[in-house]
């Protein structure tokens, strides 16, 4: 494959056009005003693009309305398109090359996507939250451009051809006669590398699906060539002339403050070139990395104490008790007591979520130059724009001075340390004045990075006569501080914390009535009808219900990972459906249907049962007594985000009785997220996405001392290697081409967690309830179980 | 000292502590092997030296003095990858690609030294290496592909 954004290298590629530009290095380091057109340049050049064709429009930014913010078409026809979702090792690129190659009729190899670059793509925000297939491929922004361009383009071949647009056909990147295919006009032809000049057209008309041939198919992905081979230049490649090497020096403790730095501890090391204090942030600059890390090493630096953390242990009672905290009711029929009250019989549990990381294989990195006038920063953040922003807070330019491309970093799975290593090497660049590369150490990167979610979760059912769930009460307690910077507040991660931007804090307050039903947190189970006003928005049958949620300070940075709160949140829900089904006798799948209204998601629910070979019979299994190994099956759904994609997974476990040790046999996922893409890209979601799931089950969890995070490396934050034994995986997509696409990479981590829970009540009649399932856990588990 | 890394000679001047990798990424520019964790925990640095799968991020420099290197790049090309290489694109066991160079030279030189290898002890072999998306499935499907056709 060629053409494609792999083997499009920006760094070389500028530095190239300076050359045949005629410009010096010098002029290259010297001021960022000359870097951005220069690499501008670069891009118009090599792109066969006229100059002015592509970057008038997208000087300002966004220019999102306007047609060659997105799509350029050179003299010969080569198509470039321009987005602002980014490739984060989840296949988006190719898919997205797919869909203008769709649009706009022309062969794959021929268009080139760049994407995330605040000088030349529109402002799309944050790739993250399972929405760039929303977002860039129903009818808008993306798709909606290409479409414009190829109406656009017939149009143009109308005039030339002197010919109706009707009895025209767009096709591998040529206009031609529908009666006559010789009669053609290629697109450079017809656009000659100038610009649209045009807006997007929303009621341009987008290809129905059944007439797909480049879109929907298992295009092999772009950069797994290079990947491979080792040449795919990543965020941690990016080598600039002049360039120096950055390391930082966090806190001893949580919270602690500096008191002082003894610059001479480092000042006669090799290849040492400056200390750079601002505030709490302290950091190093040396000739290389390795120089960098032996002199962050070597520096002295006192700090104040820091504070007592909880105790790690009884964590989850401290949360739940702890005060003040933000309240949000999000469904509240309020006759939830009274339905309780009158109730034949009421279940309840709780189930506890722990701290979790991103734990990204390769730590983070960024580089950064930054010069007096303007700064450039190559980063792996998820958020061009917002980072472009903040940047702008933090070393006191204007925004428009501060160029943010985004290269891609090992996979983050949501907001890992890519923003906050960005802040790192700009405050050390802007103290020395040369572009300066940071990569965290290992520890640096766990310690301090802003973790998923830690929660107890009480959920509360009351059953009529015959079985059925009539009231639904769910109450939460979850620990948050930072998150995503956004475009303004920098203080979210924890160097511009040190820096001296505190976090966006907690508002406190009791729960306003809700006044719109909205479920992006999985919060309210699939099984209400999440009725709010007139409107009931929700999948389930059961009309009183009650959701109410607790957000309190964290200790502990946090944000979003994979799948935020929906993960916790459904672990709680499909768990103690489950429970409420074996209270009954009932099968678990059954029990669910009986349940849901949502036609789509139950067909998912059938689709996973189906392919499992599911047996319809209450759980646990017959014939538990025993010792050794024991299997089970277990079922979990979800539709994601409340309107974002339906995912129904069937776990078989084989759980040891002896040791507690869980072993997941099998995984069969379904799948309905609108018109697939790519089968193959959205497969391998699922696939990683199921076992990343079984291993925040089994394995993963944050722990602390009195003052600092404990689980700094690979030996003690367990994850799961290679060596593992991995359960095979059945896929089964139902293709649905009449509705709108939603988005896949977050749903079988979702659903994956209490599907294995729910399989291990199967295999041994023990119910776990807090994550992750270890042995220990699972033998307290078999302890437990009634007599 | 002499350091040949992917058949090409190099002389290199540095502390002789300083890790293989800092070379490999810093001195040299080669992009294959890369820092995960600086411990020897991951497989993101891996090379290959005399046959075995070596972990440079842990390794000084000063104990290789006139060793040939190879690191992912060395096996092959985007235009002519290297059988193994080939069966990763060919079964897309691929996300971030970060891990490649821990997955792709573990399974190689272990399969050079096992060629009948069986899946179990293929997987038992890469059970000190990290791939964090998980693509566990076809990355042994992969290894097992090579194993297969090539071995």
């Amino acid at each position: 494959m060629s053409g494609g954004v792999a083997s499009f290298d920006f760094t070389s590629d500028a530095r190239a056009a300076f050359d045949r530009a005629g410009l010096s290095r010098r002029a290259f380091l010297k001021g960022s005003g000359a870097l951005i057109v220069g690499f501008r340049l670069a891009f118009v050049d090599d792109l066969g693009l006229a100059p002015g064709s592509v970057t008038a429009q997208r000087l300002d930014g966004a220019g999102s309305s306007q047609l060659d913010s997105w799509i350029a078409v050179a003299a010969d026809g080569r198509v470039t398109a321009f987005t602002g979702k980014c490739e984060l090792g989840h296949g988006l690129s190719t898919a997205q090359a797919q869909l203008v190659a769709e649009e706009l009729s022309v062969s794959f190899d021929r268009v080139t996507l760049l994407q995330c670059d605040t000088a030349l793509t529109p402002d799309q925000g944050t790739t993250s939250g399972a929405q760039s297939h929303p977002t860039n491929f129903n009818h808008g922004n993306l798709a909606q451009a290409a479409a414009t361009a190829r109406e656009a383009l017939v149009r143009r071949a109308s005039e030339r051809l002197g010919v109706p647009p009707d009895q025209l056909v767009a096709s591998q990147g040529a206009v031609s006669l529908k009666v006559d295919p010789s009669t053609r006009v290629g697109y450079g032809e017809l656009l000659g590398g100038r610009s649209f000049a045009m807006n997007v057209d929303p009621n341009a008309r987008r290809k129905p699906p059944h007439e797909w041939t480049v879109l929907g198919a298992a295009v092999p992905r772009l950069e797994i060539p290079s990947m491979v081979t080792g040449h795919f230049e990543y965020v941690h490649n990016v080598r600039l002339p002049g360039m120096l090497h950055g390391a930082v020096v966090r806190p001893r403790a949580v919270g602690a403050t500096l008191l002082g730095v003894d610059e001479s501890s480092v000042q006669r090391l090799p290849g040492f070139i400056k200390v750079v204090v601002r505030q709490n942030f302290v950091g190093i600059v040396a000739e290389k990395p390795w120089q960098a890390y032996q002199a962050a090493g070597a520096l002295r630096v006192s700090w104040s104490d820091g504070t007592l953390l909880p105790g790690h242990r009884d964590f989850h009672e401290t949360l739940r008790r702890q005060q003040p905290s933000r309240d949000t009711v999000l469904v509240n029929s309020e006759d939830v007591d009274q339905t309780m009250a009158h109730a034949a019989r009421v279940l309840r549990a709780t189930y506890r979520y722990p701290y979790q990381m991103h734990a990204s294989i390769g730590s983070s990195c960024a580089v950064a130059d930054v010069q007096a006038d303007g700064a450039t920063i190559w980063s792996a953040t998820q958020a061009v724009y917002p980072l472009r922003s903040t940047a702008a807070m933090l070393l006191g330019l204007r925004p428009e001075s501060i160029r943010v491309i985004f290269k891609m970093g090992s996979g983050c799975y949501g907001c890992n340390g890519a923003d906050t290593v960005s802040y790192d090497a700009m405050l050390l660049s802007q103290a020395v004045g040369r572009p300066v590369r940071v990569q965290l150490t290992r520890k640096d990167e766990m310690a301090w990075e802003n973790y998923g979610f830690p929660f107890v979760i009480e959920e509360r059912a009351a059953l009529d006569a015959t079985g059925t769930i009539v009231a639904w009460d769910h109450e939460s307690w979850s620990a948050t501080r930072g998150g995503r910077p956004g475009p303004s507040n920098p203080g979210n991660v924890i160097t511009g914390l040190l820096a001296g931007y505190q976090p966006f804090g907690v508002p406190r307050g009791p729960a306003p009535r809700p006044t719109s039903f909205g479920n992006t947190s999985n919060t309210v189970p699939s099984y209400v009808t999440g009725c709010v006003g007139d409107r009931c928005g929700g999948t389930g049958t059961i009309a009183s219900q009650r959701v109410l949620t607790h957000a309190v300070e964290s200790a502990f940075w946090t944000g979003p990972l994979r799948s935020p709160e929906r993960l916790q949140n459904t672990f709680a829900h499909e768990s103690f459906i489950d429970e409420v089904a074996a209270a009954v006798g009932a099968d678990s799948v059954a029990y669910r249907l009986r349940h849901l209204k949502d036609a789509r998601l139950a067909e998912v629910v059938e689709s996973a049962a189906q392919a499992a070979g599911w047996d319809s019979r209450p759980s646990p299994r017959a014939g538990l007594t025993g010792t050794g190994l024991a299997k089970g099956r277990g079922m979990a759904c979800v539709l994601y985000e409340g309107d974002n994609g339906y995912c129904a997974l069937v776990a078989e476990v084989e759980v040891n009785r002896d040791t507690g040790a869980v072993r997941v046999t099998r995984v069969v996922i379904a799948i309905d997220c609108g018109p697939v893409s790519n089968p193959d890209g959205l497969k391998n979601q699922l696939e990683g996405g199921a076992l990343q799931g079984m291993s925040r089950a089994l394995l993963e969890e944050v722990a602390w001392d009195d003052h600092n995070v404990t689980t700094v490396d690979w030996r003690t934050y367990r994850t799961l290697y290679l060596g593992a034994d991995v359960p095979a995986i059945k896929t089964v997509l139902i293709n649905r081409l009449d509705v709108p696409a939603t988005g896949a990479g977050e749903a079988a981590v979702t659903v994956t967690v209490a599907a294995i829970a729910n399989a291990i009540f199967d295999a041994v009649g023990a119910r776990v309830r807090q994550v992750p399932f270890t042995p220990e856990r699972v033998k307290q588990a078999l302890a437990d179980r009634p007599a | 000292m002499n350091l040949t890394v992917n058949g090409q000679s190099h002389v290199i001047d540095v502390d002789p502590t300083t890790p293989l990798l800092y070379v490999l990424s810093d001195d040299l520019g080669l992009r294959g092997p890369k820092f995960g964790c600086g411990l020897g925990q991951c497989g993101s640095c891996t090379v290959m030296i005399k046959g075995r799968a070596v972990r440079s991020c842990v390794t000084p420099i000063g104990t290789l003095a006139d060793s040939e290197v190879t690191t992912l790049e060395g096996l092959g090309t985007v235009e002519k990858p290297h059988p193994i290489q080939r069966a990763f694109i060919e079964e897309q066991a691929v996300q971030c690609g970060f891990c490649l160079s821990g997955v792709i030279l573990t399974a190689k030189a272990f399969l050079d030294q096992n060629p009948s290898a069986d899946e179990e002890s293929i997987r038992r072999a890469m059970s000190g290496v990290l791939c964090r998306c998980a693509a566990h499935v076809r990355i042994l499907r992969a290894i097992t592909r090579y194993a297969r056709e090539h071995a």
